[in-house]
């Protein structure tokens, strides 16, 4: 099935942007930004707004159409988990399955200093009604919080013999984040805890797939919740041992 | 600003009683605090008196000359420096070159107390000049285009992690109409115990706080300045492990804001808190001698724990900020302390709560020029709804006269702000702040209403635990997890080792100088 944006009409390919180009507001300017717009492969361009931010630079909203569309049905993407577990059910599945609590270490390292990630995750409160992990019965949960050596969190979560470790990482600027992941399954690799323990990556732009590349069991972007991560342990961990028996 | 009657009647008595409570809450601490110096209070002191420059390493001279000094810190190391300029009769600049070579002070015969101390008079002498002028500069300004002043003042930040592009970001924001440029500093200084040295062209999430990227700032807004007839002040962080060394530069480069917050870098960078306290009271000193405002940390309490069941932490907080500032000689009105719109959209009435808060906040720190933090928390990608959030925070800024408003960025959850990102977060603020100027004295609240039971209950909230806290200690509460629910325990965290007893015969001209100018010490008996 190919699909394109909708406007206001099917299939009528409706795109809005925004955009800053650094030269002075005036009307070259607006022309250069239809003009870049169309060169982008958009067609019926028309710019809506355009506002100095200085003399050099001019903010720029333009509507445009595209003939561009997709095939849906060759989308390829593997969620972490089809479906999720609430609290309570994570709670019972750990009971019958593994009669013992889960073990999870998480931190945001390298020199990251934002805890909003792993905090949504795993302190008592959660994030947006929804509880986190340290609030599960069956599941101890470590916070180390923020700044935490890669070294370091690998090395408590040995000492306390964690089945899945969770790296946070927020801040993307120089994609940073890639950087400081890859050296976290470097090490893990050096270790050899990959394929040990689970080892989950989240944060506001990494996905599944991102995870899958840089060699992690799952990754978890915007919108997750503690159950997601907790599903996906648990469901990971009980597939781990029927093949092991 | 007078005190005006309370729109949300609160209680007199009870404000007075918390602040009571918050001055016996910090006065155990200060007694400590009084009786210790730290490394980088001494490499604080060493700058102040000309301590610059870097060995080819990268080490900066001030770390130089502390190492060489090791535990005779605890007596001062100011005087090792004088004594050296003295001996080899050289400058500052040339003996910060000999040590950058590898000369060390520390074995240097003494010359006798008298001569170090005429040194020492001379070079306090150019330091207290060198601050006043950088004062007396920025009251011109303000008074020149006094006409231009915004209530509440626009902050917005920079964060590039590229000096350069900052000052094209900065420049672009203020001609737009912001009032206050912050340079986002990279997340990693904070647990540095030194301050690198020189311009910053490739940093991570920001750039650092280098004496020479506060010069570079400042000399591209001051163009902006005199061009605009708006004077626009300049902010950075003045916290970490080397809180006390970051309030000289910005006192020696006349920034004008510094994030100085006397439990933050405690509770969310894990630093020891006897290095902490001990560095704020120092850095606030020199804050004040430099007549900058300092921006408390309150709003990172909610983005860790619930906003509406934790809100009387920020006030609690607020009021151990202030005490602590007031004991470091700190006026009211440098005061920017912090709090926050963090509520979760989807709270029923959380909009009148946080109304309720930021108007408490106002009526209770009259005089305080409030720090006022945009929603980060429940921020998406969702940049519309994102866009309205920051509307009503706009609002409640103008409504309640905050002092500082840090404007909320649409892609907040998603990237470092964009050009236009700022541009949008000004526009919006500009508009809500003048389509609503006089809101303020036209409202009033319903007695029994809800904002007034809001603002009521959480000041009852605030003096149950300000009691708490002052029957433990606040060391003891610290270390039971009672703010931010983060718990830190006394003899933990980094820079513990670099905080020293004071010797008898401790040595500290630029202590001596602070103190007296701002009238601190055991004669201190005026309370807020």
């Amino acid at each position: 099935m190919f699909i394109k944006p909708y406007g206001d009409t099917s299939n009528d390919g409706a795109v809005q942007l925004s955009f800053t180009l650094p030269v002075k507001n005036c009307g070259r300017a607006k022309e250069a930004a239809r003009l870049y717009v169309q060169k982008l492969g958009f067609k019926k361009v028309d710019v809506v707004h355009a506002a100095a931010l200085s003399e050099e630079f001019t903010f720029f909203v333009a509507y445009g159409k595209t003939d561009v569309g997709i095939d849906y049905d060759k989308v390829e993407y593997a969620e972490a988990v089809d479906k999720y577990l609430s609290m309570d059910e994570v709670n019972a599945f750990i009971k019958t399955t593994f009669k013992r609590k889960i073990v999870i270490v998480g931190a945001c390292t390298g020199t990251d200093a934002h805890t909003v990630g792993i905090d949504a995750i795993m302190n008592m409160k959660g994030y947006n009604h929804h509880f986190g992990l340290e609030r599960y019965p069956m599941i101890e949960a470590f916070n180390l919080g923020s700044q935490v050596p890669n070294g370091k969190l690998l090395a408590y979560a040995r000492d306390v013999k964690a089945d899945a470790v969770l790296v946070s990482q927020i801040v993307t600027q120089k994609d940073v984040h890639i950087k400081n992941l890859t050296e976290f399954i470097e090490l893990a690799e050096a270790e050899k805890v990959r394929g040990k323990m689970l080892l989950i990556m989240g944060g506001p732009r990494v996905n599944n797939k991102l995870a899958k590349e840089l060699g992690y069991d799952a990754g978890f972007g915007t919108g997750t919740y503690a159950e997601h991560v907790a599903t996906f342990v648990v469901k990971k961990l009980q597939e781990r041992l029927t093949a092991a028996k | 600003m007078t005190k005006a009657k309370s729109k949300l009647g609160l209680s007199g008595p009870k404000i007075a009683k918390a602040r009571a409570l918050a001055a016996d809450i910090v006065a155990p601490v200060q007694e400590f605090i009084d009786k210790h110096t730290t490394v980088t209070i001494e490499r604080a002191t060493l700058r102040l008196l000309g301590a610059d420059g870097a060995n080819s390493d990268g080490v900066p001279v001030p770390n130089l000359i502390a190492g060489q000094c090791g535990a005779k810190l605890a007596g001062g190391a100011a005087a090792f420096y004088l004594n050296a300029l003295i001996k080899l009769n050289k400058t500052p600049a040339a003996l910060n070159e000999e040590i950058a070579k590898g000369l060390d002070i520390s074995g240097l015969e003494f010359t006798d107390a008298r001569r170090i101390q005429h040194k020492a008079d001379e070079l306090v002498k150019s330091l207290d000049a060198r601050i006043a002028g950088n004062v007396a500069h920025r009251n011109a300004r303000l008074k020149q285009y006094k006409d231009k002043v915004k209530s509440p003042l626009i902050y917005v930040i920079v964060a590039t992690g590229n000096i350069y592009e900052d000052v094209k970001q900065a420049r672009s924001a203020a001609l737009e109409g912001a009032d206050i440029i912050a340079v986002i500093r990279t997340t990693a200084q904070s647990l540095l115990d030194y301050v690198p040295y020189g311009a910053t062209t490739e940093g991570f999430g920001g750039t650092y706080a280098t004496q020479e990227n506060f010069r570079i700032m400042r000399a591209a807004l001051d163009e902006i300045v005199d061009r605009e007839g708006r004077y626009i002040r300049l902010v950075n962080y003045c916290s970490g492990l080397c809180m006390p060394e970051i309030a000289a530069m910005g006192a020696m480069e006349r920034l004008d804001m510094m994030l100085n917050d006397s439990m933050y870098g405690i509770l969310f960078r894990d630093i020891n808190m006897y290095r902490t306290f001990t560095d704020q009271f120092f850095s606030r000193m020199i804050n004040t001698a430099a007549d900058i405002i300092i921006n408390t940390g309150e709003d990172n309490y909610l983005t860790t724990s619930d906003a509406v069941e934790k809100a009387h932490t920020v006030l609690a907080s607020q009021l151990i900020n202030e005490k602590f500032a007031a004991s470091a000689g700190m006026p009211n009105r440098l005061m920017g302390l912090g709090h926050a719109f963090e509520i979760d959209p989807q709270v029923k009435n959380g909009f009148l709560y946080e109304y309720a808060q930021a108007l408490m906040a106002r009526e209770i720190f009259p005089e305080h020029p409030l720090k006022y933090m945009p929603p980060t928390k429940f921020m998406t990608g969702d940049i519309f709804k994102g866009y309205a959030m920051n509307t009503l925070f706009n609002f409640v800024c103008k409504a309640t006269d905050q002092g500082i408003a840090l404007l909320g960025m649409l892609t907040e959850a998603i990237h470092t702000p964009y050009l236009q990102d700022r541009h949008l977060a000004i526009e919006n603020a500009l508009y809500v702040h003048n389509t609503m100027a006089d809101f303020m004295g036209e409202i009033e609240f319903k007695k029994e209403g809800i904002m007034a039971r809001r603002a009521r209950q959480v000041l009852d909230e605030t003096i149950d635990m300000l009691a708490d806290v002052k029957r433990r200690g606040l060391m003891t509460a610290i270390e039971t997890g009672t703010f931010a629910e983060i718990k830190r325990l006394r003899d933990g965290g980094k820079g513990f080792d670099g905080v020293y007893e004071k010797t008898a015969d401790y040595f500290n001209p630029v202590e001596t100088y602070l103190k007296k100018k701002l009238k601190v010490g055991k004669q201190e008996t005026l309370c807020s």
